[in-house]
């Protein structure tokens, strides 16, 4: 399996790559860690003219924090996030979620930014990002903005990225010290996407719910903001009834589509099963 | 026709320089232009691990990696494991924990568990399984893999501290 023939470009910098992907329009693709791109172009499902591999811009790599933001360049690997010690110290929802996308191999290679931008809602970062309240640096040969996480994922492959625009930094205010979290996911086997998975952040006060987010992975045309479920929990006592109405609740806003994984009404089921493992354990991580 | 492009790059610590079309794959110019048919193409679809190389110290899927990619890289194949004619500790652990039967996924077996040993020393039974999970093998069920990297890690730990 071999691409369709393309021209190759390496630029060194941001706006190197902005003027190339300006110059050749349509006809280009960005290359991240090529663990998606390169499979698809390999299968013909993608026959860019020009490739712009991102990898030679250091600029887009790194992981700090800075003014209560971790911020986290769109090229730092799978691997960089799951061994990162900010992370771990600071964010150990992302590091946990990291260690479950692919497999080794493929996570030196495969990159947040890319998983983002890709649009795939099998990817695993967005259910992430929505729960961590993520904000995404998205620069064009115009200037720059900055979009929310929730709201960047509009559809199947489809995202608020334009094609002049690159994807250069992710931000997420560092969690409170005290916040419970959890990605629970369940796949066929090592390197599948997901059946189902569920992202929770959790605070509380006392023994109720102070605030609670929810994400759902593959099982809607992209991630899921379970808002309905969230809202059921915010200010209860989290005991079995108020976990299994919101994964109920959950469970009302997904529509996955049938293939190998399983019909519609067994990914909806685990999307709830999902939830409730992911509720429980935050639940258990959280602190008051 | 796309024009060809020169990509110099050390494989196994000798220089060397192929001339490629951007779409080449590094398996393809590993195995049918450098002769080094060692990583294997099993999947083709960067699953099986059998096609697994070290560049710039990572374990990567060559079937799934530009070779225009690899300018001024540093790559590791199988065959740059034995040195002097004596065999690395991971083929070594390889042989005497039947770690293999067919022997069609070893050479990505080796090339992986040799990254993973440099990251992590002395892993447990746990962490080699799963930082070992991006590598198929249909022979042998694992447990002798699990072995063969348990005794390469003790001997390169044993030949550390030099007792």
């Amino acid at each position: 399996m071999i691409p369709r023939e393309f021209e190759y470009h390496a630029p060194k910098n941001i706006p190197d790559a902005l003027g190339l992907l300006q110059q050749f329009g349509d006809e280009a693709k960005l290359l991240a860690g090529g663990h998606s791109l390169l499979p698809m172009m390999k299968l013909r499902f993608a026959q860019p003219g020009h490739l712009i591999d991102l990898g030679g811009i250091r600029e887009l790599k790194g992981i700090r924090e800075e003014g209560g933001m971790l911020r986290i360049g769109a090229m730092t690997t799978e691997n960089e996030i799951i061994w990162s010690k900010l992370l771990q110290d600071k964010c150990p929802l992302l590091v946990e979620g990291a260690r479950l996308i692919a497999d080794p191999q493929v996570r030196y290679k495969g990159t947040i930014g890319g998983d983002l931008s890709h649009g795939d809602p099998g990817n695993d970062h967005p259910a992430l990002m929505l729960v961590l309240g993520a904000t995404f640096v998205l620069k064009a040969s115009s200037g720059e903005r900055v979009v929310p996480s929730d709201g960047f994922f509009v559809g199947s492959f489809a995202t608020l990225l334009q094609p002049g625009e690159i994807m250069t930094e992710i931000r997420i205010p560092v969690p409170a010290a005290n916040t419970g979290y959890c990605y629970s996911k369940l796949k066929r086997k090592i390197g599948d996407f997901a059946t189902a998975a569920a992202a929770v952040t959790l605070r509380m006060k006392g023994e109720n719910v102070h605030e609670v987010a929810i994400a759902l992975t593959n099982v809607g045309a992209s991630v899921l903001k379970a808002r309905a479920a969230e809202d059921s929990l915010r200010g209860k006592t989290m005991n079995d009834a108020a976990i299994a109405e919101a994964a109920r609740l959950a469970m009302s806003i997904c529509d996955p589509t049938e293939d190998q994984r399983g019909d519609a009404e067994y990914k909806v089921a685990m999307a709830g099963e999902m939830t409730q493992r992911a509720l429980r354990t935050a639940r258990s991580r959280a602190k008051h | 026709m796309v024009k060809k492009q020169t990509v110099s790059f050390k494989l196994n610590g000798a220089d060397v320089g192929v001339v490629v079309e951007p779409r080449e794959l590094l398996i393809h110019t590993l195995r049918e232009r450098l002769q080094h048919t060692g990583p294997h193409i099993g999947c083709e679809t960067s699953h099986c691990g059998a096609c697994t190389v070290d560049l710039n110290g990572m374990s990567v899927k060559s079937c799934t990696v530009l070779t225009v990619q690899c300018q001024d890289a540093e790559v590791l194949t199988i065959e740059g494991f034995e040195q002097g004619g004596a065999l690395h500790a991971l083929q070594e652990g390889f042989t005497q924990e039947h770690g293999l039967q067919c022997g069609f996924c070893t050479p990505g077996m080796i090339t992986r568990a040799y990254r993973l040993l440099k990251e992590n020393p002395s892993p447990s039974e746990e962490e080699i399984r799963y930082w070992m999970a991006g590598n198929l093998c249909r022979c042998t069920g694992y447990q002798n893999i699990v072995k063969a990297v348990q005794y390469a890690a003790n001997k390169l730990s044993l030949a550390r501290t030099g007792t």
